[in-house]
């Protein structure tokens, strides 16, 4: 753990910017004490279950609902027009994605279902178990449709248009072309190409969707709450479609048990429950169940990349062409599309290297499958296993050690700020410390003698290694330029209270990436008090500052550095008041252990709790002409860049069982730089989850759809997610390039594990199979597809 | 209860205290302990027996909250998270949990800790790996599970070496 | 039946007789209507999901006389409501029956194993499951008793296809009896799962004579390749007098193509799954021969 370029910031900012502390509110999360949105029970709630379209695309051409609605404990069961006419439809567009198309998207399934789990009725009743059995009495009738069900034929002629409108099922297409990318290919050294395949994922929080709406018709007042990321989005989603005031909507998020990108985007059956709120007067709950959050969670993924590199005989990275396919569900996803995997595949290929030569292309079509968009690390997997494993055929082409391949290929340290052939720009990365680092942490040397002493014993180990970029701390690129109210700013609210306490209110969340934690030792640091003495306020319309929440890696970056402003403007207005209180200069005086000091000698002139108590109860003290400002807010956007670019790699080594094809991880290491660290314990283990996300989608996790569209392994009995048996000790280590848009100089680090972790699974295969000359690229790679690789099936 | 029927009055202990409750038959022991008693600390991920966040003990083994009828408890000793966190049992876990940042969301942590005083209180020796295997019967989305199986083992190697005390 | 939200079991009445007579009354009275709640692993979980909607459930829980484990003569009883814990603890069947000790870690996970039970998972016959495995390879007698009486089958004429036994409607499964350990015999026991814990991809349990460097009566059984636990009696043939050699796997290794035809799954084709038995009953009676195990 060093944090060696960080320590000049890490000096201004005081003794918590940095430090490893456990995180105050995981206390109560340890003792069962969380507060999850179904934890909260509020007077007469009606519980609501869905009956979902059991077909990818079928015309209902009858509901009836009269057992249901006679059944014991319902209070309503509604259809998709009476849901419509409360809720207007959404449609997933935005102007800054040139081309990218949708069609009016409702609550409920109007007069087609178009993806097999879409909700069509809704039952509210008295409790859960009840609205179950009446949704059993529901009877559907359909007509089946042809389904769009692969990305490869989606365009062809003969496939049905899913919206007729539309005029086809290409959602969004965008290309690039630097030129000489011809020329480079045909005079290359040589060429190396292969067509990565990655799996439909889903995010699969441990805590499912869940929403509690209660509408109070008296005063046409909605309150909401919500496992959400972004409190302060679903506010304005909700006012705009149910045309009520926002002021008069709140949407509170109690603890959040997992994101991922899941809750971040807009589901019909959640505005279902609002409606039925709406209709009721009463509190409404949905909480999904596993099964139905498997076919519509938002799945994400599902590439398709063909993809080649020219090389030049001393090993440069000469050109770099790629053709990217990936199929959405029926609808683009709203408010923030379903094609920014497009556009990150498409501007992240080719990752840290200084090649200036490409050719990419990517396509988005529209598919009778589950909803599809943003799941943590958007697009970056896919990006870097195609870099990366393009990479490793390069090395071994010109027969080239990987690690030595990608030293010599990163961008120049001089080179930053690097612009992109595909636009955005890098600040500052630190690819080279990072790759000298890794090498040294994994011993890579003695790895390789490892390796190859066991081979002779017929022990196929092998090692990968994967450098990879994440973007962080986006600009009002990524949303708000393209007509989505997604702030990306963040605000923080600072009071000194009466007793000398400090409430700090954010508009980032606490999702269990530690927001709340890191809020605190910037703010402790930020006023100079201790932690103990600072209460956190998050995640609620009504008493937070407005602000983006969280995605995208943005909390720390964003809502840190207004935590940081709003902390030190805060601290100056108590420093100006004590000033005039005892008659000196506010520049010689300090904040310290909650009470203000003179700097230079050290002596206590008032406690916070004397200040506040002044400033409070006894304004006779104070001089007529002032007035202590003892409450602060501060608003921080990023403006210089798109997003700011993180940057690391990843080494992982692994044994395959050749026979069997099994793999076993025997260990993973990465190297992260996300700038200014607040606190590494949660850095660290932020990291490793993003690891094991990663992992996941390299040898197990797959959607897995029959031709008609049907989800065939929809239940965590058959959607195999990471368990701890089969994963490896990971150990973590740091780089520190703080940015420069920010004082604090901190970037994300939410999607660096999972954006690098598959490639360096993927190339640890390979290498183990190197000896037999065959490798994978299809993922998930599963003993099957290893076995077929290696001829043995 | 030789004789069927939709509706039962239980009577067991739950966190040391005395429970009598009419519930119904198709009611699962960690709905009960939601719905009727208000002990939210058992979560429910899954309700098919896989994701491990309703694991509650029951006569002193662990069980999944969602694969148990409450009818089933009738009579029996069952605790939950908030029962071992308030006695102390587990206050040396939770600590390494907290230290080591062992838990993100928190969704998954109380069975967790669950599933790990059990494996403390049976097998305080276990390794490293067997440490893995044992915690495998449990989700855990956000962390990498590395700080868990830290925290775990660590706590493994006290109670190995002293013999008494919590866990 | 539609599809949507469906977590809660839908309504059902529960009863718990505290005896087989108590119970076979309950049996003749809801007849198909009522299901058995033994651990309720698999059943409870079905219920969740509504993929089972019975009038009423009848929990034997309270019948006393089939739990436990039993060592007399040459053979051991282990009782149908035995939980897997108690298995896996079990002293005498680490003694007595070390192929169903081996194959214990394997079966799900600990808050799982506390509450399944023995005869849950043979009853309930999932063809990737241990413990059916178990029974077959090591030719356990299964006792099953209704109104009528008792009667006893083997273990390999008990499992009929998928969750398909020769468990009749009016009938509950009592106990197994296992022939204990005899002098030379040895077992494996391995599995080739996704993650620790799950379902087998494929399985297999090897029981036999290993005496002088020399296999003999071999009974091998794979899991997780068709509808039902298949015993590979060519592959027992194949290995009658052989040593351990490259030649004998070779051999056992065209015995078990005869023997196999395997079922693909999600994730798995019929082939990828012959290839992976072949591999496994290679590493098998290797193990067996080189006494790393017992």
């Amino acid at each position: 753990m060093t944090t060696d370029t960080a320590s000049s910031h890490v000096k201004t900012h005081g003794r918590y910017i940095g430090a490893g502390l456990p995180r105050p509110d995981a206390w109560r999360l340890l003792h069962g004490r969380g507060r999850y949105t179904d934890d909260i029970k509020l007077a007469r709630t009606a519980h609501v279950v869905f009956v979902r379209s059991p077909y990818a695309h079928a015309g209902i051409s009858a509901i009836n609902v009269t057992k249901a609605a006679s059944s014991a404990g319902v209070i309503r069961v509604v259809t998709g027009k009476e849901v419509a006419a409360l809720c207007q439809p959404w449609v997933g567009v935005l102007t800054h994605l040139k081309g990218l198309k949708s069609a009016a998207q409702y609550p409920l399934a109007m007069e087609r279902a178009r993806w097999q789990g879409e909700p069509v009725v809704a039952v509210a009743a008295e409790s859960r178990a009840q609205a179950e059995d009446a949704a059993q009495l529901i009877d559907i009738d359909w007509e089946p449709l042809t389904a769009v069900t692969s990305p490869d034929t989606a365009l062809d002629s003969r496939s049905p248009v899913i919206h007729p409108d539309l005029g086809d099922n290409l959602a969004y297409q965008r290309e690039v072309d630097t030129g000489g990318v011809d020329e480079v290919f045909a005079g290359a050294h040589k060429v190396v190409e292969a067509t990565f395949r990655t799996s439909r994922h889903t995010p699969v929080t441990l805590e499912p969707r869940s929403i509690l709406a209660d509408y109070n018709p008296a005063e046409r007042q909605l309150t909401v709450y919500q496992s959400t990321q972004v409190p302060y989005m679903m506010q304005w989603i909700l006012a705009k479609h149910f045309g009520l005031k926002e002021i008069n909507v709140r949407v509170i998020a109690p603890d959040v048990g997992g994101g991922f990108g899941t809750k971040i985007h807009i589901y019909g059956d959640e505005m279902t429950a609002v409606a039925l709120s709406m209709m009721l007067g009463r509190p409404v709950k949905f909480v999904s169940d596993r099964l139905e959050s498997f076919v519509t969670d938002f799945h994400a993924r599902g590439h398709l990349v063909k993809a080649r590199m020219a090389v030049s005989v001393t090993g440069d990275i000469v050109g770099i062409e790629m053709d990217d396919l990936y199929g959405i569900g029926p609808y683009s996803g709203y408010p923030r599309g379903s094609a920014n995997e497009a556009k990150q595949v498409l501007n992240l290929v080719g990752g840290p290297y200084k090649n200036r030569v490409y050719r990419g292309r990517t396509r988005v079509v529209f598919e009778n499958k589950n909803m599809y968009g943003q799941y943590r690390a958007v697009g970056h997997p896919v990006a870097c296993a195609v870099t990366e494993g393009l990479v490793d055929l390069a090395a071994s082409a010109i027969g080239m050690d990987p690690a030595e391949f990608r030293y010599r290929n990163y961008i120049n340290a001089e080179a930053y700020p690097y612009t992109l052939v595909t636009g955005p720009v890098f600040e500052k990365l630190s690819q080279h410390q990072a790759h000298e680092k890794l090498l040294d942490l994994m011993n890579y040397s003695a790895l390789r003698l490892e390796q190859e002493e066991l081979r002779r014993q017929g022990i196929y180990r092998g090692i990968g290694l994967a450098a990879f970029v994440e973007m962080s701390n986006p600009s009002s690129a990524t949303y708000g330029q393209g007509g989505a109210s997604i702030a990306s700013q963040d605000g923080c609210t600072m009071k000194l209270t009466a007793t000398g306490g400090i409430t700090c209110a954010v508009s980032i969340n606490e999702i269990g990436q530690g927001a709340t934690a890191v809020v605190l030792q910037i703010a402790a640091s930020a006023v100079g008090v201790s932690t103990e003495n600072i209460k956190i306020v998050i995640g609620d319309t009504d008493v937070t500052p407005y602000g983006g929440g969280n995605w995208g890696s943005r909390g720390t970056g964003i809502g840190g550095e207004a935590v940081l402003q709003a902390g030190k403007a805060l601290r100056q207005n108590i420093l100006t008041f004590v000033a005039l209180l005892t008659e000196t200069e506010a520049s010689v005086l300090s904040i310290r252990d909650n009470s203000v000091i003179e700097t230079l000698t050290g002596k206590e002139l008032m406690t916070l709790e004397e200040v506040a108590r002044t400033a409070y109860f006894r304004s006779d003290k104070v001089p007529r002409d002032f007035s202590p400002e003892l409450v602060v807010t501060r608003h921080f956007a990023q403006k210089t860049y798109d997003g700011i670019c993180t940057n690391g790699i990843q080494g992982c080594y692994l044994e395959v069982d050749i026979e069997t094809g099994f793999v076993r991880l025997l260990k993973h290491w990465v190297i992260d730089d996300c700038g200014t660290i607040i606190n590494p314990l949660l850095v660290d283990e932020q990291i490793r989850g993003g690891v094991v996300q990663g992992i996941g989608g390299a040898l197990f996790e797959e959607c897995i759809y029959s031709s008609e569209g049907q989800l065939m392994n929809g239940s965590l009995i058959d959607y195999l997610v990471p368990m701890a048996c089969e994963m490896p000790d990971i150990e973590v280590g740091h780089v520190s390039t703080p940015t420069a848009t920010s004082e604090l100089g901190a970037k994300g680090a939410g999607e660096a594990g999972t954006a690098g972790a598959p490639a360096a699974v993927m190339n640890a295969i390979n290498d183990a199979l190197k000896p037999f000359g065959v490798c994978v690229t299809e993922q998930p790679f599963t003993p099957e597809r290893i076995l077929r690789a290696l001829g043995k099936v | 209860m030789n004789n069927a029927s939709e509706v039962f009055d239980i009577r067991l202990t739950v966190n040391n205290i005395e429970v009598v409750q009419r519930v119904l038959a198709r009611m699962h022991l960690a709905d009960f302990l939601r719905e009727e008693l208000g002990l939210m600390g058992t979560h429910l991920g899954c309700e098919h027996g896989v994701c491990g966040a309703c694991t509650v003990r029951v006569n002193g083994e662990i069980v999944r909250g969602c694969l148990m009828l409450a009818i089933q408890a009738d009579g029996a000793i069952v605790e939950t998270i908030e029962g071992i966190s308030e006695n102390g049992e587990i206050s040396a876990l939770q600590k390494e949990f907290h230290q080591r940042n062992a838990l993100q969301c928190g969704f998954c942590t109380p069975g967790m800790l669950l599933a790990a005083a059990d494996l403390i209180a049976r097998n305080p020796g276990a390794n490293r790996e067997e440490i893995r295997e044992y915690m495998s019967g449990n989700f855990c989305r956000c962390t990498g599970y590395q700080s868990i199986i830290d925290a775990v083992e660590v706590v493994c190697r006290g109670k190995a070496g002293v013999q008494q005390g919590g866990i | 039946m539609p599809f949507g939200g469906v977590v809660k079991a839908s309504a059902f009445s529960y009863a718990k007789p505290s005896s087989l007579s108590e119970l076979f009354d309950l049996m003749e009275m809801y007849g198909d209507r009522a299901k058995l709640l033994a651990g309720g692993q698999s059943l409870i979980a079905a219920l969740n999901m509504r993929l089972a909607s019975p009038t009423v459930l009848l929990d034997i829980n309270g019948i006393t006389e089939l739990s436990g484990i039993e060592v007399k003569g040459d053979v051991v009883r282990i009782g149908a409501l035995t939980r897997h814990r108690s298995l896996e603890q079990s002293a005498e069947i680490k003694k007595h029956l070390p192929l169903v000790h081996k194959a214990m870690p394997f079966v799900a996970h600990a808050a799982i194993r506390t509450r399944g039970t023995f005869g849950g998972s043979v009853a309930f016959a999932d063809a990737a499951a241990e413990l059916p495995a178990c029974c077959v390879v090591l030719d356990a007698n299964i006792e099953l008793a209704s109104r009528k009486g008792r009667r006893i089958v083997s273990a390999r004429n008990f499992f009929k296809g998928l969750y398909e036994t020769d468990l009749q409607p009016d009938e509950v499964l009592i106990s197994a009896e296992f022939p204990k350990l005899r002098v030379g015999y040895r077992s494996a026991f391995l599995e080739l799962a996704r993650r620790h814990g799950d379902y087998a991809v494929v399985g297999v349990a090897v029981h036999g004579k290993f005496q002088d460097d020399m296999f003999s009566d071999i009974s091998m059984v794979f899991f997780g390749v068709a509808d039902r636990p298949v015993h590979a009696v060519n592959a027992g043939r194949a290995l009658e007098s052989a040593r351990l050699s490259p030649s004998t796997i070779n051999t056992l290794r065209s015995a078990v193509s005869l023997d196999l035809e395997t079922y693909g799954d999600i994730y798995h084709t019929a082939e990828t799954k012959l290839h992976l038995a072949k591999v496994l009953a290679g590493r098998a009676v290797s193990i067996m021969a080189l006494g790393r195990e017992t």
